[in-house]
């Protein structure tokens, strides 16, 4: 079959792979109606993500269609649409019994990396690397989905395939990040990053009761698409000071709940950039925490910040003096999408979260590299590029 | 003078080198005789039934001590296993563990499968073949992949 392949350091390729099989009894194999571009790819493509071997197929958010189960499958049968969490989880270890799905003890089948990484190991994911648990990825013709009775989910008949496809995982994810830091009626939530993650968030925020909800980005359309699809305020980062924004439109209290949906590679104007940049480059810290030290500046006194970011390892001038002085409580986690899922393809169904908006390229498997590149550079107003192996 | 300067951080981490070495020598000592545990997410009588050992765990019966606790907090059941006889220090073991050949690195992966099998049903096997390109750096992450269920910080 084609599969999009990571052939090096800011290398792509399409390239013919065996086709995946049934290892164990609780798989089943799904056919890829659509996959799409992710953030966090862009890390693991860069060589920010360590244990990538070339020739690993990258992808994890992704719809398709169940075509062989496993011996012990009780939950889907031959011909099921389902929408599969990016993270998989076993379903009864401790972490998966209390809904915390992406720290899993079962399923990452390379547990020492992990452990060598983050004292623990996370769970596994699709195309994620060999330290978070060498499972193929899912920019694919098929893709072989492990304890799949816990990780997939029928779509409704009246979610089409694009909009179920972000409930893989950029809308959990976001979901997550609003749940977690425990927004509520009355709440002013700031949001770090107007991609598909943190326009999920916002969104989140609204309808778990926020008074106002001001999303920070810098590209145009991103924070156009925000105001139009999601309902939440605007900050461009270019054109203003953002802490002495957030003071002015909160009556100088500050964000009650602050959500960082940027990641390791994030971007500002000033020159702590430029700092973070050349320190990243020569390895003296992973990742670029521009928004997370914004985030925990501008946060209210004895706020929530929440890191839905990806960050793979250490990181410089992390405010920790503000966290203390200021009672902050600072959150972060990989998505536990099994505890959502259910409950947003209900309220994707009701029209109470739209995601088709943020498919704005659709390309087929073999221009997939391109798909990236569009991504990337977030040319022609990209959000995100959907992946279609049919097309 | 200025010149000099540079020792004292050169001079500190070196200080703090050899303090550390002591202290992971003087932690390899016990490394040998430390149990290798994992938490079971099932109640005891699942985990050793009749005082039965989890499968993965019976060819080691003759070699091993086991120690089987309640959790606190209903997190099931602690499972421990070490080796009767000490084992090498971490520090003098590194080529056994490089050639998979370290005791330790079997039991470790025999206490995840046990783990697995109790609590999930089965052990996750990875996607195979696990690449189509073997490179030099590729099969150096493969190695240490092959290695990593039997390392780690049980």
């Amino acid at each position: 079959m084609k599969a999009l392949c990571w052939e090096g350091v800011n290398k792509l390729s399409v390239e013919q792979v065996p086709d995946p099989e049934l290892r164990n009894d609780q798989d089943v194999i799904v056919r890829l109606i659509a996959g799409t571009t992710c953030g966090s790819d862009l890390h693991l493509i860069g060589g920010y993500i360590p244990a990538m071997r070339a020739g690993d197929v990258i992808g994890h958010e992704f719809v398709g269609e169940v075509v062989e189960t496993g011996s012990a499958v009780r939950r889907h049968k031959v011909g099921d649409r389902v929408v599969v969490c990016s993270f998989v989880g076993c379903g009864r270890c401790w972490y998966c019994a209390n809904d915390l799905w992406s720290l899993c003890d079962n399923t990452n089948t390379n547990p020492g990396a992990g452990q060598a990484l983050f004292g623990y190991e996370t769970a596994g994911i699709f195309g994620y690397s060999h330290a978070m648990g060498g499972l193929r990825g899912s920019h694919a013709e098929y893709v072989r989905v492990p304890f799949a009775d816990y990780g997939a989910f029928p779509v409704p008949e009246g979610i089409d395939d694009t909009s179920a496809l972000f409930v893989s995982d950029s809308v959990p994810t976001g979901w997550m990040g609003a749940d977690l830091a425990g927004v509520g009626p009355g709440d002013v939530v700031a949001v770090w990053g107007c991609g598909a993650v943190g326009q999920m968030a916002a969104r989140a925020a609204i309808l778990l009761g926020a008074e106002r909800v001001v999303c920070i980005d810098r590209i145009p359309e991103r924070l156009a698409m925000t105001e139009r699809h999601i309902g939440a305020e605007t900050i461009d980062y270019t054109t203003t000071d953002v802490a002495a924004e957030l003071r002015e439109r909160t009556g100088g209290r500050g964000p009650d709940v602050c959500i960082e949906a940027v990641g390791m590679e994030a971007h500002s104007d000033g020159p702590m950039h430029l700092y973070d940049q050349a320190k990243q480059q020569l390895r003296l810290q992973t990742d670029r925490p521009t928004a997370v030290r914004q985030a925990i500046h501008a946060c209210r006194k004895a706020g929530t910040v929440f890191i839905l970011g990806v960050f793979a390892g250490v990181v410089d001038k992390f405010p920790l003096g503000a966290v203390i002085n200021k009672g902050l409580t600072v959150r972060g986690a990989q998505m536990h999408g099994q505890r959502y899922i259910p409950m947003l393809l209900e309220r994707m169904a009701a029209g109470e979260i739209r995601t088709s908006h943020l498919a704005t390229h659709a390309l087929p498997l073999d221009q997939a590299p391109r798909a990236y590149d569009l991504f990337k550079h977030k040319t022609d107003g990209c959000v995100r590029a959907v992946i279609r192996p049919g097309r | 003078m200025k010149k000099a300067l540079w020792t004292i951080p050169v001079a500190a981490a070196g200080v703090a080198v050899a303090r550390k070495a002591g202290a992971t020598r003087r932690s390899e000592d016990r490394a040998g005789d430390r149990w290798l545990t994992v938490t079971v997410n099932r109640p005891v009588a699942e985990v050793r039934p009749d005082g039965e050992l989890p499968g993965p765990l019976q060819r080691f019966a003759q070699e091993i001590d086991v120690r089987v606790a309640p959790a606190p907090g209903d997190r099931g059941t602690e499972l421990a296993a070490r080796f009767k006889e000490p084992t090498p220090a971490v520090s003098t073991s590194v080529p056994a563990r490089l050639a998979g050949r370290d005791p330790r690195q079997d039991l470790r992966r025999a206490l995840r499968e046990a783990k697995a099998l109790l609590e999930a049903g089965e052990v996750l096997r990875p996607d195979a073949p696990p690449t189509t390109r073997p490179t030099p750096g590729g099969k150096l992450i493969g190695l240490l992949g092959r290695r990593s269920g039997g390392e780690g910080v049980l």
